[in-house]
Parts: structure tokens; sequence; C-alpha cells
């Protein structure tokens, strides 16, 4: 079988804080015969700064990427951080529909990006490479009841992205059913987890995710499902300020959607980068997968 | 040497555009000055000789517009003219006019503000392509000598 | 020689803010055959019109350009002028400088240049316009009302009441429509069918109205005067002679289980049903979908028990022509259901209803008796929300409309649930609260100041379950645009308004022209409110816009008093704008070849073949002929026609060459 050679675009926070999302992603790309081949050169995506000061500046630093990523021969670009996601699709939208603006960049950037890369976000690459390959793949299943937390960036704006819908999506659902998970319905799925104040303003952060964490916890979820490594470390690392706004201490652990699936797929817990959670992650006594599971998929549209 | 304004003819029927384009009046939203508009009861009844006539005459873009299909005030002229445009492009093709001077499209009795974009990006699109000469070329030139 | 007279009129400011008018008259005084030209303040006004008329007998004019507004304003208005001048009317054309000039280009020279070019346009079309005599057609005296919910039943009684015979179409087993849903009505809160149902037996009765229920029209052709319109009656597997609405059948029927329609899914039906105790007509229909009969070739339960023998299996749809003279469309509206809102959970909650299910729930003949219960479990809500614009005044939703009655309805709604649950509290959430109507601000202040109902300024943003209760999420911008919270334990969502899902096809069927949202057009906003473009076809009640109860009784009364004017009349007249063949030759001569690509163009079946024979009455030649009664004007076969044998008046060959001719040669 030829393997399958895919852009990547990994970002800071990839290579920082959330070196395990980094990780995840690589190991269960490596396990199923995907190649993931990192943009040359590639620089900041220029979230969660640039677009608040400068259209210009926020529109050049993704398309500089894009730019370099078309240079490369490269056909998709894996971008598993949901604001580098979201500044790359705005930018190919952006860049597509102002042509002055288009020009303006391209000569910023010194490059010209014309705009053939199909920008992926790790649910459309679980979606479109990985989930098919699951069934042959999967050694346990992931029999555990899970809320999918989506957040803000990750469906929209739909007008932009076209990706699931803005009110209760349900891909990421789908993909934890797919491995055996009981994905629960329940209030916070895409909402703000505080992530702009994650730094300077920890109470807002506390209020924010505390509620997501405990409606999650409420509902008897045993683990946060998540996409994004700005949720991530806020749902994770900022514990004891959603415990103190709860008033009660929560050890719902919150996982990648890659490291469930990593889990899934019999990989080590160390290599997915488990042990790197502020949270302990205990789930461990996984069924032995034994037959297929059928997902009914859902309508995935938006209405309007 | 000033810009080029090219002339534009609109062709459209009275109870669809016609009514759409009083509508754009109504409220009031701007559109370029080079388009007249030319009212038909339907556009069934528009003769594709007045289109080669128009060009023949010196303009340089054309609209043809009426009712959404199966919104014709008569049932169904709207479909024949369709039928008619799909036939006259390829003539228009064989004959040297370059198809995108002429804008087929509808717009009902609701859309002021589509018709005021269709003027517009007809407008443009015709500025881009430049004045349309062949026609003048071809009778001005001396075919004797 | 053309004596041809040019009016440019200022209308106020409206045209000359943008246009010279006084330029673009002194340009038009020098067109070939222009023999006068004067430009005037308001031309149709009654010095203005004077003008025309003077300068018609002073100058002897041949032709009137009018250079104005659109001529679907004012073209009748200067007609008429002419033809009180003794110029045939269909000598004056009028070059629209107004909707098409002055109010969408910027003042400058090439707004200038664009008037002069449309009068020029108009003068060399004008010299070519033929006298035209109208056309007399007779008047069928009855009308055909589509729809019989409140604005169709008034309508159908005012005209029958006026002497003339109605034909009422209802789509469902009986009339009455929405407001036969209703509980009680603002701002009176008498109730809807105490005042409803006697108007629905008026309708039954009246020997000028025949009714037919469960029926659709399948299609409609002719014109003002002369329309003739095919009925479908849907098969009601019920012999309406025979059926004496005992009733038996329907408590007899063994499939029971079915979501009622008329309680919005609320309650059940049985397979055979109708659809309300207080129907008219009184009788039942089975719904051939359900019905174990039909389903499964068993049962007839029904037809064993129906003492009267009424129950017909082997019915089948029937198609009955009628013919009538003028038009009603009374087909009403529809709201958006729960499923539209993403934010408020897809209408996966069955404790989020919509405002007619409040409606059947706060009805004493409801579902519940009239007594408020939710639907999950069928406990008294002691906490509901209700939360208006739903949906409405909305852009992201596709509606920027107001729907203009539920400001109203909600305010009812919060005071009939606090009269029924005395310990509730009922929250309102709303952008703002438009209660324009007699009577009807009193009203919502009456909720709120005596009945307690909590008013909150905002939007609610989204609403989960969670432990069995409803958490409404909304801000209050009245308080800092605070988060506001509620845990509720039923929601009624206000939705929008919107057309009824049939109205797009029925209006293609009428050919009258609907907006963006599906509602029917009028043929003016203000002057032409109940018309629609198409003459003989007039407009009442929520199809056209979402109207409350009197708005669509006005309306209704407004149209049954348009249709009693023409109906007033023995003959009308047509305007003379039709297709004719080219007979100027001897007859034998015409260029017609007889090929006949016209007559499957047309699609008002108005060609037809005429034989040209010679003296001994030999056949000579086939040639296609017009039948004037017939012909519409829309022109199709003069574009098909291979030797321009065909021709159409008001929009002939000449006049459309030569006015595309003179607006490039300038």
């Amino acid at each position: 079988m030829q393997k399958i050679k895919l852009g990547y675009y990994p970002g800071c926070s990839l290579e920082g804080s959330s070196r395990e999302y980094n990780e995840s992603v690589q190991a269960i790309a490596e396990k199923l015969g995907i190649e993931l081949v990192s943009i040359p050169d590639w620089n900041c995506c220029g979230a969660t700064a640039a677009h608040n000061l400068n259209k210009e500046l926020s529109l050049s630093l993704p398309a500089r990427n894009l730019a370099l990523a078309e240079e490369a021969g490269l056909k998709e670009l894996v971008v598993p951080c949901a604001a580098c996601y979201s500044r790359f699709t705005t930018t190919q939208h952006e860049l597509m529909h102002d042509e002055t603006m288009h020009q303006k960049v391209n000569g910023i950037i010194g490059k010209e990006y014309k705009g053939n890369l199909r920008i992926l976000n790790v649910i459309q690459f679980i979606e479109e490479f990985i989930i098919d390959k699951l069934d042959d793949n999967i050694k346990f299943e992931f029999n555990k009841k899970v809320a999918c937390y989506y957040g803000c960036l990750l469906v929209r704006p739909n007008k932009i992205l076209n990706f699931d819908r803005t009110e209760d999506p349900q891909t990421m659902d789908v993909v934890m059913k797919k491995l055996g998970a009981d994905s629960i319905d329940w209030a916070y799925k895409t909402e703000c987890c505080g992530a702009g104040f994650s730094v300077s303003f920890t109470e807002a952060v506390g209020r924010l995710s505390g509620k997501i964490v405990e409606d999650a916890d409420h509902r008897g979820a045993e683990a946060l499902i998540v996409a994004c490594p700005m949720c991530h470390s806020n749902l994770d690392m900022r514990r004891p300020e959603i415990d103190k706004y709860n008033g009660k201490k929560l050890n719902i652990p919150v996982l990648y959607i890659t490291q469930a699936i990593g889990l899934a797929l019999g990989i080590d817990r160390n290599i997915l980068g488990l042990q790197r959670h502020f949270v302990t992650v205990k789930l461990n006594d996984f069924k032995p997968f034994a037959k297929k599971i059928e997902v009914e998929n859902l309508q995935i549209t938006e209405e309007i | 040497m000033s810009e080029f304004e090219p002339k534009i003819v609109a062709f459209v029927c009275n109870w669809c555009t016609y009514a759409g384009a009083d509508l754009t009046g109504t409220s009031r939203i701007k559109y370029s000055a080079n388009v007249r508009i030319v009212r038909f009861p339907c556009t069934g009844r528009i003769d594709y000789m007045l289109l080669t006539k128009a060009f023949a005459s010196g303009a340089d873009g054309i609209i043809v517009s009426g009712c959404h299909p199966n919104d014709c005030h008569y049932t169904s002229g709207n479909f024949y003219a369709r039928r008619r445009w799909m036939v006259f492009k390829k003539i228009c093709d064989f004959m040297g006019i370059d198809t995108r001077r002429i804008v087929f499209s509808w717009v009902s009795a609701a859309e002021g503000g589509k018709w005021a974009e269709i003027v517009n990006s007809t407008n443009e699109e015709i500025k881009k392509l430049g004045p349309y000469e062949s026609y003048h070329k071809l009778s001005t030139q001396d075919i004797l000598a | 020689m053309a004596r041809i007279g040019v009016f440019i009129c200022h209308c106020g400011e409206n045209i000359s803010a943008t246009v010279d008018c006084p330029k673009v008259s002194e340009v038009a005084a020098k067109f070939p055959g222009v023999v006068y030209s004067i430009d005037y303040k308001y031309m149709c006004s009654d010095p203005g019109q004077s003008m025309v008329v003077n300068a018609i007998k002073e100058h002897k004019l041949t032709g009137v350009v009018v250079s104005a507004c659109s001529p679907r304003m004012h073209e009748p208005t200067f007609r008429r002028a002419c033809a009180e001048a003794g110029l045939n009317p269909y000598l004056c054309e009028m070059a629209n400088i107004r909707e098409h000039c002055s109010w969408v280009h910027e003042k400058g020279d090439k707004t200038d240049q664009k008037a002069i070019d449309v009068v020029r346009m108009m003068v060399e079309k004008v010299k070519r316009n033929n006298a035209l005599m109208s056309i007399k057609v007779p008047v069928t005296k009855t009308a055909l009302v589509i729809g019989g919910g409140v604005a169709g039943i008034q309508a159908a009684l005012d005209i029958a009441n006026a002497g003339h015979k109605v034909i009422m179409v209802e789509r469902d087993p009986s009339i009455g429509g929405h407001m036969s849903q209703l509980s009680e009505t603002f701002p009176t809160l008498d109730c809807s069918q105490c005042i409803l149902t006697p108007r629905m037996v008026e309708v039954a009765q009246n020997p000028n109205i025949k009714l037919y229920t469960y029926a659709e029209v399948e299609s409609v052709e002719g014109f003002v005067g002369n329309f003739t319109v095919k009925i479908r009656k849907k098969a009601k597997s019920v012999d309406e002679t025979v059926c004496n609405g005992c009733g038996l059948c329907t408590t007899k029927c063994p499939n029971k289980k079915i979501p009622n329609e008329f309680e919005l899914g609320m309650g059940k039906r049985p397979a055979i049903y109708v659809p309300f105790p207080q129907a008219v007509p009184n009788i039942p229909v089975i719904d051939k979908i359900n019905c174990t009969y039909y389903k499964t070739g068993k049962c007839k339960i029904c037809e064993k028990v129906c003492q009267a023998k009424a129950i017909r299996f082997d019915q089948e749809d029937e198609i009955i022509e009628v013919a009538v003279g003028a038009i009603a469309i009374c087909t009403g509206f529809d709201v958006k259901k729960t499923d539209f809102f993403p934010e408020y959970g897809y209408g996966k909650y069955k404790d989020i209803i919509d405002g007619l299910q409040f409606e059947r729930m706060a009805s004493a003949s409801g579902p519940t008796s009239g007594e408020m219960r939710r639907p999950s479990d069928g406990q008294t809500p002691k906490k509901i929300v209700f939360v208006a614009c739903a949906g409405s005044r909305d852009p992201a939703k596709g509606i920027e409309y107001c729907s203009k009655i539920c400001c109203m309805y909600t305010a009812k709604h919060a005071m009939l649930y606090k009269h029924k649950v005395h310990d509730g509290t009922a929250y309102v959430f709303y952008m703002d609260i438009r209660a324009a109507g007699k009577n009807y601000d009193e009203f919502t202040r009456r909720g709120i100041e005596e009945d307690g109902a909590k008013y909150i300024r905002g939007r609610v943003s989204k609403i989960y379950e969670r432990d069995g209760k409803l958490i409404v999420v909304g801000a209050d911008t009245l308080m800092n645009a605070e988060t506001v919270e509620i845990e509720a334990d039923m929601v009624v969502l206000a939705t929008a308004g919107v057309a009824n899902p049939g109205a797009e096809e029925l209006a293609q069927k009428l050919h009258v022209s609907y907006d963006q949202h599906k509602f029917f057009s009028e043929a003016h906003p203000k002057l032409k409110p109940v018309e629609t473009n198409t003459a003989g076809i007039y407009l009442a009640g929520a199809c056209q816009a979402p109207k409350d109860i009197p708005e669509s009784v006005a309306a209704a009364s407004g149209v049954a008093g348009k249709i009693s004017c023409l109906f007033a009349n023995n003959e009308l007249t047509r305007e003379p704008l039709i297709a004719f063949v080219d007979r100027t030759a001897p007859p034998e001569y015409s260029s017609c070849t007889g090929c006949f690509l016209c007559q499957p163009v047309c699609p008002y079946n108005a060609i037809e073949r005429e034989d040209v024979k010679d003296r001994n009455g030999n056949l000579i030649k086939q040639l296609a002929y017009i039948n004037p009664g017939l012909c519409q004007g829309c022109g199709t076969c003069v574009a098909v026609c291979k030797s321009k044998s065909i021709d159409i008046d008001g929009y002939t060959n000449s006049q459309m060459y030569y006015e595309v001719d003179a607006l490039l040669n300038s």
C-alpha cells in the first residue's frame, strides 16, 4: 500500500505546552501508515494577538505558511491546533474573496499563495484518513462515557469553515462512538473556556471552564474529549481555579481525541503523552475490541 | 483620455425584472448609469435579432432578464427565452461576438438589490472587455479594395 | 408627419434633484418629430394633466411622451388624460426617469444623458404606436375563495351577501384555519371558537356559497372576469351526501394513535376523523396513509358500524372545473417549528413548544382540556419561559422581518398561564414590545402589572436540559447585559410566522408574484394592498405577511369590496396589447407560411388555423389566426415567427427596433 503523505503544521502550542497533542497525532498517523510532512521553515500563525492589532499582519503570517506548503507541493494541510486552523482558514477565505488584499499580502510575504491547499483540522483529518482504517486496527474498545468538547474555534464561523454545525456539533461524537464510547448529550459543547484569559485573568477561566467541567462530570462523563490545545490547557491545567469555582474537587480527565484513538489502537500511554497531564488519566480497564461498531451518520449540516 | 463608459442595453420583461428595477429605484439603491432599459411584455417576446441589432448599433454589452423559472406571468415565456439563448449563444460565438458581453439572468419583482448587482457587475465586466468594435471595423473596411 | 409632445416631470424634487429637467426638455424639443416639449413640477397633478390635454389640442399632437415615473405607476393616468383630449390613449408612452434614473444614479452629466436617451427612445417608439381600441370581455359573476380561514370566511360571506356566487376551496377537512386552533384572542380574551364557529356555520348554510373542503386548486387559466379553475377534490372515502355526521366511525376506528395535526401532534386521532368537534362540514375523512384497510386490505370496521352506509373505500380524487370572474387568495400562514432552532435543542426537548401548541394546551377543547400540563410528564409547569422573536427579526435565520403577532400573543399566553397556574411564574424574554393597535398596549401592560408576568429585555442564547429542568440562558440588557439563567419547567417559543409551505406552488399556478419569503406580493404596498399584479386576483390575510385577526378580516372585507365592484359591471375592458398575424396584403398573400411554430409556444392556445379559400371554395393555404379573446399578449409567438408575420400591438417589431436604434445612435 502506498503511504499517504500529508502536509502538517504543528504550530507553537504543539511544540510547547501541548507536546502530547503533537505526539499523539504523530503516533496514530504513523500507526496507520500516514506520513505527516511539516512545512519547511514554518512561522507563527499569529493567533491570537495579530488579528486584534493589524489585519495585514494577521493575514500575512498564515499566508506565508500556506505559500510555503504550496511550494513544497503539498495538497492537504493538517492543522491540529484549533486557533491555527481558524487563522489559516480565515486567511484563505479572505484572500480568495478579496483580490486587492490577496495581491497586497503576496507582496508582503514575497511569495504567491494560489489558494489550492485544503486545510484540515484534526477531526476532518480523522474523518477523511483515519476512520476507515479504525475497524481493522482497533485493539481496545473505549468503553467509557465521554463528553466531547468542541470549544469556540473548531466549528465557527460556519460561513468560512463550512464544517459541522455551529450549535450541537456532532463530528467528534461520531468518532468517539466509533471507538465504542458512550458519547453524551450535554450543554457546554461549544461554550467558551476562557482561553484568551488563560494567563491574565485566571478567575474568569475558573468560572467559564468550571461550568464546562462541572456539567460533564454531573452528567456522569468519565472523560472530556477535546481537539484544541487551549481548551486542553484550560480544562486540565487550570483545575485548581475550576475546583475553587465549583467548590468541589473534580477528577474527570481531559484527553485529546487523538489520545483516545491512540488508546483504542493500543499505543503505549507514554508515547501518547498521557503522563504529561495535570489531571491523572486513570482510564485503563478497556475491553478488547470484539466487533465492528456501526455509527449512525448524523446529518451534520448547518440548517441555515 | 477619459475612462471607457460602456453602453449597456437591458432587455427586460414587464412583470418581474422591470418591476424589480422599479424596486431598486424605490429602495434608492445606486447603480451604474451606463444601462438603458427596454421594456417587453415577456422575455418570450424578445427576438434575438434585436440583440444583434443592438450590437450593430453600437452596444457594448447586453442584459436579458426576466422572471425566474416557473414564475413567468405568461407561464412559459421565460423558458422559450432561455432555450433561444442557448442557441443564440452558439451563434454569437460563431459570429465572433464575445458571449461575455451578454448576461442572461432572472430578476424577480422582489429583487431590487440583485438588479443593481447585475448592472454593476456587467458594467465592470464590459469595462474590462473594452468597447465592442468588431462589427464597425467590418463595416468600415474597404472590402472591395 | 408625427407631431410629438414631450412632458418632463420634476416629481417635486424626486427627479429634478438629480436630473436637469429643463435641459432634458430643451434637448428633447430638437428631436425629429417633436413639436412641443416642456418640463413641470408635478405632471400627474391636475394642472400637469391639463397641460397635456391643452397641448394635445393646441399643437394637434399625434403622440405623447410623459417622462416621469414608472409606467407601472402612472401610465393609466396619462392615457386617460390623452383620451380626454381626444387622442387615442395608446398613443401615449412613458419614459421612466425616476425609478430607473433619478433614484438610482448620482447627479451629473451621465445621468442627464441617460434621461435624454430614454426620452429619445420613447419618442421614436411612440411615433410608431398604433391607435388601439380596448377590448370588451364579459364577467363571470362568481368568485373563488382559496382558503377557509378567518380571512377566507369573511371574504366569502361578504361577497355572498352582496348577492354573488362564491366557491370556497379549503385544503383541510374543515374550514376554520388557524383561528379555530386558538384558545382565546387578544386584546379582549374572548374565546376564539365562540366567535368563529357561528361564522363557519354561516358559510356552510349560505345558499350563495359552494364549499369544497379537502380540496385544492389544481390549475388556473384565463384572465380577469373569465378564469377557468380546476379543483381537485381529494377522496374523503366518505360519501358527503349520505353521511349524517354521527361520528360513530371515529369512535370505533381501531387505529387511534395517529398524531393529531389540529392539536399539532400533542393529541391523537383515529384514521377516520373530523379534525375537531365543531368542524364544518361535520363529515369525517379517512386518512389513507394510516388507515388499516388501505395499508393491509383488512379492517373496514367503519363501514360495518356506519348506519348511513356512507363509507366509500373506492372513492377517487375528483377534478371539478369551474368558471369564476375573480379569485381571492386567503391561504394564511404557518409557524416555524421548534426543530428550526439549533440553539434551543433542534426540537429534541419535549417541553419546548411553539406558540400554536401552547394555544392548544390553553384551549378548553385541547388535548389537556385547557390545563397547563407539560408534554414530557404531564406535570403542571411552575416556571414557564416565553421567548419572543424566536427566529423573527434575525437575519442569521433568514427571517429579517417582524412576525408582528408574537408580542401580543406572548402577552396573552403569559396572562392565560397566570390565570390557570396562580402560584406559577411566567418569564418573557423580548427584544421590544410591539403592541401598536387599539387597546393593545393596555393589554400588555395588564399582563405585566396585574398578572405579574416578568418581562426580561434580552435574547435567549441557548436552552438545555439538566436534571429534568430546562435551563434557559439569556441576557438582561436592562441590567447591564447580565447573564440570566432560569430553571424552567416549560418553554414556549414565539416562533416566526412564515409563508404556507404550498404558497410558492400556488403563486406559480396563479401567476402572481411573491417575495423572497414566499409571501404573496401586493400590487402596491400602500395604495393597492389587497390586489395582486394580476388583474382579478386579490389577497387577504396572513398569506401576504403575518397579520392578526382584525387585520385579516379588514383585508378580507376589502377584497370582497373590490370583487363586488368588479362584479358590478357586465363587461370589462381589456388592454388591447395583443398579437396579430399580418394581413395588410390581400388575405391570401399574408406573409404567414403556415408553419405553425407559433402554435405550441402559445400558453393560451390562442393560435388557430385559418383556411384561405379561393372564390370556388378551394383551399389555397392555411394561415395562423390569433384569437383576440384568448391572447394575453406575451409575444412569445412574435419571437418564434420565422417569416416575421406576427406582431404584437404595443411592442411591435418596428417600435422595438427603432427604440433600440434611437438609444444607441445619439
